[in-house]
């Protein structure tokens, strides 16, 4: 493969490049590379070179330069540095920088598809136990008692199954 | 166990055949999953990690599909057989690199490779010969909602499954075909069908993924965005582009004969007689005309030969499998005298391929070609 800028070396230095969900890819000899800066770390954070140019900058700026995730201390510098996360937590310690960089590497911004099944069946739960609630409230304006009964009973069996965790 | 007498031979790997096999070498969906209470694989320090790996090694280990499974921590295992399971492809080149606190769990049949404390706490895979990605996905599925319940997994209800690096996040998916494309490259189309393939939100890689170079025309096709579309969409999304490259390259193939067959039998006899005779070779040489070789047995061009001589091949002269079929520690220059043996012998039962031009053109384009 030639070096894209030069067309004349081969191309070792290889990087994509993110911009408004368009995806450039480049190929540079080593001193087209050198000469753009590319190899050079300090102009260049693996961040960039990771999630796309001005990635690091972009997280930078919004979540400031002073934060610190509570949980395991990773600072915006480790993730210019890294290009990684430090935990799980960091996704809400750095969010706000970190939901216009999902916008360009992704298709969309919230989660579809595959949910682990405990909490699948307590989002089913919390949802069937808020309709017996409403209808529970209709019934008993509707003096509709024996209906009522018939609806506790029902939203007592599922606490039960909640385990108790979900007040109601 | 030693991980030579677990591994099949490269031969029985070979043998495996699935769909399109002869575009589609093989299949895989690995999903990433992390571990709620844990700083990531690349932020933790090491006596964190060694508590992850001790945490998560036991929960893989007891899933029912990893019975009389290889399980290992990576500091367990001598470089040299690192490098086997990279040539293999069971493990990345990442992990390869890692040592104490990451771990590998791959069950008896070759088809699930868990890698614990990669970039993730676990990067587990599924594998498949052939075009078989639905039932790599619904296998790999499954063995995640087992795993769910023995293990807290860091999710969030709007952002998915939690990953190290955010080109992960969400689904955790990566779903990659391996395909063999000699007939696009030959016909120098590659760069269109890549170009377009990445417009798509797909990525093609090289051989051994990320950054590297497309050895022996195999190229990866995988998907990139993990967040916003479902697993089952991002398949069937992988499905249509690969059944699109299929048909290209073998559009590409059946119109290289048509137009240019002295090319493309130029192309394969030099092939055969480097394969066959040479006294040096590379590796990278020697993969470039291993596809030639295969491109002649999709070809017809040697009789009686198997498309899985090639395949064999293409895993078993490389660096790392040289090495363990000898005792001593060989340099670059003595490998490459040991793999043009190896492939002497080995194509001593191939005879020389039998180029057939359509309707009896040969004279005239023997001359067209020179």
């Amino acid at each position: 493969m030639l070096c894209s800028s030069c067309k004349e070396k081969t191309a070792t230095v290889h990087y994509t490049k993110i911009d408004g969900g368009q995806m450039h890819k480049v190929d540079l000899c080593e001193d087209c590379a050198k000469a753009k800066g590319v190899s050079d770390p300090t102009n260049f954070s693996l961040a960039d070179m990771l999630l796309g140019l001005g990635a690091a900058k972009e997280v930078e700026q919004s979540s400031g330069s002073e934060v610190k995730c509570p949980k395991c201390g990773f600072t915006h510098a480790d993730f210019k540095k890294a290009g990684r996360l430090g935990c799980a937590q960091c996704y809400q310690t750095f969010s706000e920088g970190l939901d216009s960089l999902l916008k360009t590497m992704h298709k969309g911004t919230r989660h579809v598809g595959k949910v682990p099944a405990t909490l699948r069946e307590a989002r089913d739960l919390a949802d069937q136990m808020k309709s017996l609630h409403q209808r529970l409230a209709k019934a008993i304006e509707e003096e509709n008692f024996e209906a009522a009964a018939l609806l506790r009973d029902e939203i007592k069996q599922l606490t039960g199954r909640q385990g108790g965790s979900v007040k109601t | 166990m030693k991980l030579d007498d677990f591994l099949v031979t490269p031969a029985e790997t070979a043998r495996r055949k699935g769909p399109h096999d002869r575009i589609v070498m093989s299949s895989r969906v690995r999903l990433a999953r992390n571990i709620d209470d844990a700083a990531f694989p690349g932020w933790a320090k090491k006596p964190e990690r060694v508590r992850a790996l001790d945490l998560i090694q036991p929960a893989v280990e007891d899933l029912p599909e990893m019975k009389g499974a290889f399980s290992q921590s990576m500091d367990n295992l001598t470089q040299l057989d690192r490098q086997i399971l990279v040539e293999r492809h069971l493990i990345s080149r990442e992990h390869a690199a890692r040592s104490a606190g990451s771990g590998l769990v791959l069950n008896r049949e070759e088809t699930f490779c868990v890698m614990i404390n990669e970039e993730d706490h676990l990067r587990m895979q599924a594998l498949r010969p052939g075009l078989q990605l639905r039932q790599a996905w619904a296998a790999i599925d499954k063995l995640d909602s087992e795993l769910e319940t023995r293990l807290d997994y860091a999710f969030s209800p709007e952002l998915g499954y939690l990953t190290a690096c955010p080109t992960n996040l969400g689904t955790g998916i990566r779903v990659s075909a391996m395909l063999h494309l000699p007939g696009l490259v030959l016909a120098e189309q590659i760069n269109a069908i890549i170009q377009s393939v990445n417009k798509l939100g797909l990525a093609v890689r090289g051989l051994y993924g990320e950054g590297t170079e497309a050895l022996g025309n195999v190229f990866q096709v995988s998907n990139q965005m993990t967040l916003g579309e479902s697993e089952a969409a991002i398949v069937e999304r992988m499905e249509k582009v690969l059944a699109q490259i299929i048909e290209h390259e073998e559009n590409s193939r059946a119109s290289l004969l048509e137009k240019k067959p002295k090319m493309v039998f130029n192309h394969i006899g030099r092939a055969y007689g480097v394969l066959a005779n040479a006294h040096s070779i590379s590796s990278k040489e020697t993969m470039n005309l291993l596809s030639l070789l295969r491109l002649g047995v999709d070809l017809e061009m040697f009789p009686g030969a198997d498309r899985s001589l090639a395949d064999e091949l293409f895993i078993s002269t490389q660096p790392a499998h040289l090495q363990k079929a000898h005792a001593d520690k060989l340099s670059a220059e003595e490998r490459d005298l040991l793999r043009a043996d190896m492939l002497r012998e080995r194509l001593q039962g191939v005879s020389r391929p039998v180029a057939r031009l359509k309707g009896g053109l040969g004279g005239g384009l023997d001359k067209a070609a020179n």
